[in-house]
């Protein structure tokens, strides 16, 4: 389980669940490193702007990680975390390596809310 | 734009900003801290921290959680991951707009802005970041587990990186712009005698290719000019790092590489604006350091106020 502030997604029920009934989802999927940690402080930011779109996190080193470390968007990601925006159950974007909070603010605005 | 107003801001959340904010906002003081990057600075890059006094190993991470949860126990407020997009430091009440968004006051100005990994400057550098080019080994090494990559640099970090990569890749090629290395004699000498690392002198990367994902490099000799191709799966830069003034420049005063000038109580040319940390002219640059600085910079500004 990662050490921040968000709500963990710690198995693949979980996660199913969670993009199931939620219309609105950002999953960021890590480690505790220098890349990962700007998305979830931002991520935590967001948090009370967004009551519409809910926010977790999810260790990149469990095995039902799977479900997003081999999700057909992560093709050619080389760099954590693996960020992923879910639309009624769809992973509508995802992206590589660490975001700022306008690059997140404005790929919530055009894909999620 | 609404402005929220803040006794005092500080521009980054490394070690020098999070003591500086620690301190303020213990004094009263209505405390922002805005961060480009992430929470912590260098520190979360450090695996192992044996050197700060009071704590007898941890890592840079470790620390910066506890410096990050005391400032905001104090009550400060902290903005992170931002981009600046206007600064007004000149002016009595100074101002900050992140993001083209929102915009903040404040009576005085604490510059902990820390420094960043110098970049390659080569073609198509920020099309392939987190696609084959990565500034942290620890970071993104396991993902080249088996494979071929290089490491550009001839500093301490460079090396020492390059053997650490060796755990997970099949091969480094170690790319240094100069003849001889500026690395420590051990450094020199791990890097040397692992039979994984090979070494190409003399020579820059002017150009990265691929598809999606770096597939090779353009190289180009410093002495003859010549440029020729080198197939890799991966590229990690080490060449040093400059101090993040590009914001600062125009109104601060700075030393001919760019870091601001100041007097010991880490007053800079402006009024009611103070500096700390590795962004300002100094020979060390420790954690140690920038917790001194940030504390000086910080009653600094209460004296300041209060006068
Ligand atoms: C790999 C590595 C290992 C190290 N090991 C040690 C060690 O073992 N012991 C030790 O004492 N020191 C060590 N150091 C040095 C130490 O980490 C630094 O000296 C110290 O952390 C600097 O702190 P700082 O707050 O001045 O700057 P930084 O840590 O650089 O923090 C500055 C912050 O400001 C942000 N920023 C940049 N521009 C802006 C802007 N315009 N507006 C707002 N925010 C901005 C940055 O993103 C960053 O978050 C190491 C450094 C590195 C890179």
């Amino acid at each position: 389980m990662l050490g921040t502030n968000l709500k963990h997604i710690k198995s693949e029920e979980e996660f199913n669940e969670v993009i199931k009934n939620n219309e609105n989802v950002m999953i960021c999927c890590g480690r505790m490193g220098p890349m990962c940690l700007p998305v979830y402080d931002v991520m935590e930011n967001l948090e009370e702007k967004y009551e519409n779109v809910k926010f977790y996190d999810m260790d990149f080193d469990i095995p039902e990680a799977h479900v997003l470390r081999n999700h057909q968007l992560a093709r050619g990601f080389m760099g954590l975390p693996f960020t992923f925006y879910f639309k009624n159950g769809k992973a509508v974007k995802a992206t590589s390596s660490i975001q700022n909070k306008k690059q997140i603010k404005s790929i919530i605005e055009e894909y999620l809310v | 734009m609404n402005a929220e107003h803040y006794d005092a801001i500080v521009l980054g959340a490394g070690a020098a900003g999070l003591s500086a904010g620690i301190y303020l906002a213990r004094a009263n003081l209505k405390t922002l801290i805005i961060n480009e990057g992430s929470i912590g600075g260098q520190m979360v890059l450090t695996h192992a921290v044996a050197n700060y006094p009071g704590v007898r190993e941890a890592s840079g991470r470790e620390i910066s959680q506890v410096m990050k949860n005391q400032a905001k126990e104090f009550g400060c407020d902290i903005e992170s991951n931002v981009e600046i997009t206007k600064l007004d430091l000149t002016s009595k009440k100074k101002m900050v707009e992140i993001d083209d968004d929102e915009i903040f006051t404040a009576d005085v100005m604490i510059l902990a802005t820390g420094g960043k990994p110098r970049k390659l400057g080569a073609k198509n550098e920020d099309k392939f970041k987190g696609l084959g080019i990565s500034y942290c080994a620890t970071c993104d090494g396991d993902f080249y587990t088996g494979k071929d990559v290089i490491v550009v640099g001839g500093g301490n970090s460079a090396l020492e990186e390059a053997v650490s990569l060796t755990k997970w890749v099949k091969s480094i090629t170690v790319i240094h712009q100069f003849d001889n290395f500026q690395a420590h004699e051990y450094a020199i000498e791990q890097a040397e005698k692992n039979s994984k690392i090979s070494f190409i002198l003399e020579s820059k990367i002017t150009e990265y290719l691929g598809e999606q994902n770096v597939e090779g490099v353009i190289i180009q000799n410093q002495k003859t000019g010549e440029f020729s191709e080198l197939k890799t799966d991966g590229v990690f830069v080490y060449i040093g790092y400059i101090p993040n003034t590009d914001k600062l420049k125009d109104v601060i005063h700075l030393n001919e590489r760019e870091e601001v000038l100041s007097d010991e109580n880490m007053q800079t040319n402006i009024k009611g604006v103070f500096v700390a940390g590795d962004v300002r002219e100094k020979k060390y640059r420790q954690i140690t350091t920038a917790v001194s600085d940030g504390t000086i910079a910080a009653l600094s500004a209460i004296e300041y106020l209060q006068s």
